[in-house]
C-alpha cells in the first residue's frame, strides 16, 4: 500500500467529507474542553454499565448512522433522477449502494432495536439491569468500533463495492482489489461479535431476571419479541462469523473457499450469507412487531387481542426464517425441486404474519383510540407493510421471480417491508419510551408533522420503483439512457427522497425543540399505559425499581391502577448495583485499532492489537469486582424526590 | 452478594447461576459456529482441484494420539471439578495441571501434523478442501490454545484465593468449555479423519 492510495482522493465529495470529519472532530474536542465536560463524559457515559445509558448511546449512534445511510440514499436518488447523469461514476455508485445497505441494516436498524431493547426490557420485566451489565457495555463498544471502522473506509482506503450481499466472485481480491471488502469482513465481524454477546445477555436476562410472579405468559409482548429475536441472534450470527472469517481468509490469506478454481465454490458464499441474512431480516422486524403491540394496546386502551397466538406466530416465524434463505437466489441455478420447497416455506411466513396483523386490528376494534405520534406510526405501518408483504409473496413464487429478480421491483419490495417494519417501529418506540428516559414527551404536533411528511414521501419515493422494476429497470444500475423511458418515474422517486430527508430533519428538530421547551412530566406514566416500566418515576433512577413488584397477571400495572392497589408491598432495602468500568471502552478502542491494521494487512500492528485484546481479557479474569450497595436511606430519599411525595 | 450454601459453590450466588446458564447459551452459539464449518467442510471435501485429497494426506497414527490425549484430558478436568467440590485443593490443582499438559500435548501433535501437511505441499492455499480442513482444525486448535491460557490463569487464581464462589464458578465454566472442545473433536475424528481415510 502506497501512501497516495491510503487516502481516497480525487473527488470533491470525499474532500468535503474529510474536511467535515476534521472540523466536527475539532469542534467536539474543543467543546468538551471548553465546557470542562471530559470528566462528565468519561464518568457518566464512556464507563457506564447502566442499561438505560447504553441504550441511549445505541440510539444516538443509530440516528447518526440513519443520516449517513440516508445521505447515501439521497446521492443514489440524485444520480438516478435523470437519464445519463454524470454525478457519480459507476465505481462510486457501487460503493454507495454497498455502504447504504450495510449501514442501514447493520449499523442503523440493528443498533436502534438493540438500543430500545436495552432501555426497555429490564424495565418491563422488573429487573435492575441486564444479567451481565459489563458484557453489555462490551457489546456496545464492539458495535461502535465496527461502525466507526466501516465508516472511515470512505476516506481511508476506499469503501466496499460488491453490494451489501458481497457476492463472490465479485467481492474476491481479483475483482475487488481495494481494501474496501476487507473493511466489510472485519468491521462486520467486530460489531457482529458484539451483537452475539447481546443475544446471549438478553436470553439470560429475560429467562432469569423477571420479577416474582412474572411467568413467560405474563410477559409484555415487546419483551417476548426480544426473547425470540435474541434466540434468532444466537443461532444466526455464528453463521455470519464463519462466513466473514472465510471471506477474510480468501481475500487476505489466499485460501480457496469461494474462488473459481481449485475447487472453490462461489455459491457457498451466497448460501452462508443468506442463512444469516434472512433471519437477520426478522431480527430487525420482530422487535418492531413487539413495539407496535405495546403501542396499539396502550393507545386503544385495550389488552392485546390474541396474546397467545401473537407469541405462537413469533415462534413460528423465527423457525421458518431459518429455512427460506434460498429464495434470495432462485435464479442462480438450483433445480425446480429446491426452488419449489423454498418457495413454499417462504410463502408460509405470510400466515403467522397475517395472524399478527389481524390481532392488531382486533385490538383496535371498539377501542378508544388515541392518535398520538407513536400510534400514527403503528397505524401507518399496517397498510404499507401489507403492500410489502404482498409483493414479497409475488417474489416468493420462484417461476415468476425470473421476471423481477434483481430489478427495482425488489428494491421497492424490501423498502416497503423494512421502512414501515423497522424504521416506523423504532420511531414509534422512540416517541413512546422517550418520556421514561428523559422525563418529558417529544412534541406531538411536530411529531405528527414529521410523520405525515415521512409517510407521504416514502410512498412517492418507492411506489414508482414497482413500476420501474416491472418495466425492466434493473437494480444497482448507475445510469440509464433516455430511450428506456425510465426518466419520469425516477424523477418522481428522487423528489420523494428529498421529502423523506425533510421529514427526518423535522424529526430531529423535534428532539432538539423538546429538550429545550417541552414541559416536564411528574408522574412517570404520561400515556396511561399498561406495563411495568410505567410504574416507576420519570426520569427513572439508575436502580430502576426501589422495591421488587409482585406480578399476578398480564398488564399488571394497568390492573393495579384500576383496582387502586400498589404493585409494591415489600419493605425498602439496600440495593446492589454493578460498578462502572472503563475496560469495555478501552477494549473497543483496541479492537478498532486491531481491525484497522487487519484491513491493511499490517501484520505487526495487528499482532500487537491482538495481544492487547488478550491482555484485556486476562485483566478482566483476574479482577474481582462485586459492585456496590446503595444504602436504603439514599433509596428512600431518591424516591421521595422523584415521586414528589412521602413514601 | 448472598451465598447459598445448600448448592455447590459454583452455583452459590445468583450471578454464578446466571453465568453458567449464559455460558450454556454461548455454547449453543459455538455449536452453530462449528456446525457451519462442518457444513462448509462437507461441501468442499471432494473439491480438491489439482491438489491432494484427504486419502493422500491423512495418517491415522497422530490422529489417534491426539484423540487419546484430548479424551483423557476431558476425563481429568471432570476429576478436577469433582475434587473441587470436595474441597481438595491439591488434587484439584493436580488434575487441572494434567488436563492442561494433555491439552498442550494435543496441540503439539496437531502442530507437527500441520507442518507435515505443509511439507507435503498441502497448504491453506492449495485447494478448497485444504482451506476448509485447515480452517476447521485451526479454529478448534485456537480454542484449545485459548483454553490453555485460560486454564493456566484459573490455576493461579485458585492458588491465590482458594475456593471461592468466583474461582469455583470460573473453573466449572472452564470445564464445560473443555468438554465442549472434546465433543467437537469427536466429530472431527469421525467425520473428517475416519471418513477421509475410508
Ligand atoms: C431513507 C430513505 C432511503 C432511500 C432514498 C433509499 C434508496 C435506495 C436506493 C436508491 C437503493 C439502490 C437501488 C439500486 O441502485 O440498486 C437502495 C438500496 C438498498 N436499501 Fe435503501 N433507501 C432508503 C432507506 C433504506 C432503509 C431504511 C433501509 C434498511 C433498513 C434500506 C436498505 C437498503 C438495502 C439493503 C439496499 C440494497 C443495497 C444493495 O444493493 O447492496 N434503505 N436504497
Ligand atoms: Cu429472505
Amino acid at each position: 500500500m502506497k501512501w497516495d492510495e491510503f487516502f481516497v482522493t480525487g473527488e470533491p465529495m470525499i474532500y468535503g467529507a474529510m474536511v467535515s470529519i476534521v472540523i466536527v472532530s475539532i469542534a467536539i474536542v474543543a467543546g468538551l474542553t471548553y465546557f470542562k465536560k471530559w470528566g462528565y463524559l468519561w464518568r457518566e457515559w464512556l464507563t457506564t454499565v447502566d442499561h438505560k445509558k447504553i441504550g441511549i448511546m445505541y440510539i444516538i449512534s443509530a440516528l447518526i448512522m440513519l443520516f449517513r445511510g440516508g445521505v447515501d440514499g439521497l446521492l443514489m436518488r440524485a444520480q438516478l433522477a435523470v437519464p445519463e447523469n454524470g454525478l457519480l461514476d459507476s465505481q462510486h455508485y457501487n460503493e454507495i449502494f454497498t455502504t447504504h445497505g450495510v449501514i442501514m441494516i447493520l449499523f442503523m436498524a440493528m443498533p436502534f432495536i438493540i438500543g430500545l431493547m436495552n432501555v426497555v426490557v429490564p424495565l418491563q420485566i422488573g429487573a435492575r439491569d441486564v444479567a451481565f451489565p459489563r458484557l453489555n457495555a462490551v457489546s456496545f463498544w464492539l458495535f461502535f468500533a465496527g461502525a466507526m471502522l466501516f465508516n472511515i473506509s470512505f476516506v481511508i482506503g476506499g469503501s466496499p463495492d460488491a453490494g451489501w450481499t458481497a457476492y463472490f466472485p465479485l467481492s474476491s481480491i481479483e475483482f475487488s482489489p481495494t481494501v474496501g471488502n476487507n473493511y466489510y469482513s472485519i468491521a462486520l465481524q467486530i460489531s457482529g461479535l458484539g451483537t452475539l454477546m447481546t443475544g446471549v445477555n438478553f436470553i439470560v436476562t429475560i429467562l432469569k431476571m423477571r420479577a416474582p410472579g412474572m411467568t413467560l405468559m405474563r410477559m409484555p409482548m415487546f419483551t417476548w419479541s426480544i426473547l425470540v429475536t435474541s434466540v434468532i441472534i444466537v443461532f444466526a450470527f455464528p453463521v455470519l462469523t464463519i462466513a466473514l472469517l472465510l471471506m477474510m481468509l480468501d481475500r487476505q490469506f489466499g485460501s480457496q473457499f469461494f474462488t473459481m478454481a481449485n475447487g472453490g465454490m462461489d455459491m457457498l458464499w451466497a448460501n452462508l450469507f443468506w442463512v444469516w441474512g434472512h433471519p437477520e431480516v426478522y431480527i430487525v422486524i420482530l422487535p418492531a412487531f413487539g413495539i407496535f403491540s405495546e403501542v396499539i394496546s396502550t393507545f386503544s386502551r385495550k389488552n392485546l387481542y390474541g396474546y397467545k397466538s401473537m407469541v405462537f406466530s413469533m415462534v413460528i416465524i423465527s423457525l421458518l426464517s431459518f429455512v427460506v434463505w434460498a429464495h434470495h437466489f432462485y435464479t442462480m441455478g438450483h433445480g425446480a425441486m429446491v426452488n419449489g420447497v423454498f418457495s413454499v416455506t417462504t410463502m408460509a411466513i405470510a400466515i403467522p404474519t397475517g395472524i399478527k396483523i389481524f390481532n392488531w386490528l382486533f385490538t383496535m376494534h371498539k377501542g378508544r383510540i388515541e392518535f398520538t405520534t407513536p400510534m400514527l406510526y403503528a397505524l401507518g405501518f399496517i397498510p404499507i407493510f401489507t403492500i410489502g408483504g404482498v409483493t414479497g409473496v409475488m417474489l416468493a413464487m420462484a417461476s415468476a421471480d425470473y421476471q423481477y429478480h434483481n430489478t427495482m421491483f425488489l428494491v421497492a419490495h424490501f423498502h416497503y417491508v423494512l421502512i414501515p417494519g423497522t424504521v416506523f417501529g423504532v420511531l414509534a418506540g422512540m416517541y413512546y419510551w422517550f418520556p421514561k428516559l428523559f422525563g418529558f414527551r417529544l412534541n406531538d404536533k411536530q411529531g405528527k408533522l414529521a410523520f405525515w411528511i415521512i409517510v407521504i414521501s416514502f410512498n412517492v419515493t418507492f411506489l414508482p420503483l414497482f413500476a420501474l422494476g416491472l418495466n425492466g429497470m434493473t437494480r444497482r444500475m448507475y445510469t440509464y439512457s433516455a430511450e428506456t423511458g425510465f426518466g419520469l418515474l425516477n424523477l418522481i422517486a428522487s423528489i420523494g427522497a428529498v421529502g423523506l430527508a425533510i421529514g427526518f430533519a423535522v424529526l430531529v428538530y423535534n428532539i432538539y425543540w423538546s429538550f429545550r421547551y417541552a414541559p416536564r412530566e411528574t408522574n412517570g406514566d404520561p400515556w396511561n399505559a399498561r406495563t411495568l416500566e410505567w410504574s416507576t418515576p420519570s426520569p427513572i433512577p439508575h436502580y430502576n425499581f426501589a422495591r421488587m413488584p409482585e406480578i399476578k397477571e398480564r398488564d399488571a400495572f394497568w390492573f393495579a391502577k384500576k383496582s387502586g392497589k400498589s404493585l409494591y408491598t415489600e419493605e425498602y432495602s439496600d440495593i446492589h448495583m454493578p460498578n462502572n468500568s472503563g475496560q469495555p471502552f478501552v477494549l473497543g478502542v483496541i479492537f478498532m485499532i486491531f481491525g484497522f491494521f487487519m484491513v491493511f494487512n499490517w501484520w505487526v500492528g495487528a499482532v500487537i492489537g491482538a495481544i492487547g485484546i488478550f491482555v484485556m481479557m486476562i485483566i478482566r479474569s483476574f479482577e474481582r469486582d462485586h459492585g456496590h450497595y446503595i444504602p436504603v436511606k439514599e433509596v428512600v430519599a431518591t424516591e421521595q424526590r422523584l415521586r414528589g411525595e412521602q413514601v | 452478594m448472598k451465598i447459598d450454601h445448600a448448592v455447590p459453590l459454583e452455583y452459590s450466588t445468583e450471578e454464578n447461576k446466571n453465568r453458567i446458564f449464559g455460558f450454556w447459551v454461548f455454547l449453543g452459539a459455538e455449536i452453530v459456529m462449528f456446525s457451519t464449518l462442518f457444513a462448509v467442510y462437507f461441501t468442499l471435501w471432494n473439491r480438491t482441484g489439482n491438489g491432494p485429497t484427504a486419502k493422500e494426506i491423512f495418517e491415522i497414527g497422530p490422529v489417534l494420539i491426539e484423540t487419546f490425549l484430548l479424551l483423557t484430558s476431558s476425563f481429568t478436568i471432570g476429576l478436577a471439578i469433582n475434587s473441587m467440590r470436595q474441597g481438595l485443593m491439591k488434587a484439584t490443582m493436580g488434575f487441572f495441571a494434567v488436563t492442561l499438559l494433555l491439552g498442550l500435548g494435543f496441540l503439539g501433535v496437531e502442530i507437527i501434523e500441520f507442518v507435515t501437511y505443509v511439507n507435503e505441499g498441502a497448504t491453506l492455499q492449495t485447494n478448497a478442501f485444504m482451506s476448509s480442513l485447515f480452517t476447521l482444525l485451526g479454529l478448534h486448535g485456537a480454542h484449545v490454545t485459548l483454553g490453555l491460557v485460560w486454564g493456566g490463569g484459573l490455576m493461579l487464581q485458585m492458588k491465590r484465593e482458594g475456593f471461592t464462589p468466583d474461582t469455583a464458578n470460573k473453573s466449572f465454566i472452564f470445564s464445560l468449555y473443555w468438554h465442549f472442545l472434546d465433543v467437537v473433536w469427536i466429530f472431527i475424528f469421525s467425520f473428517v479423519y475416519l471418513k477421509g481415510l475410508m
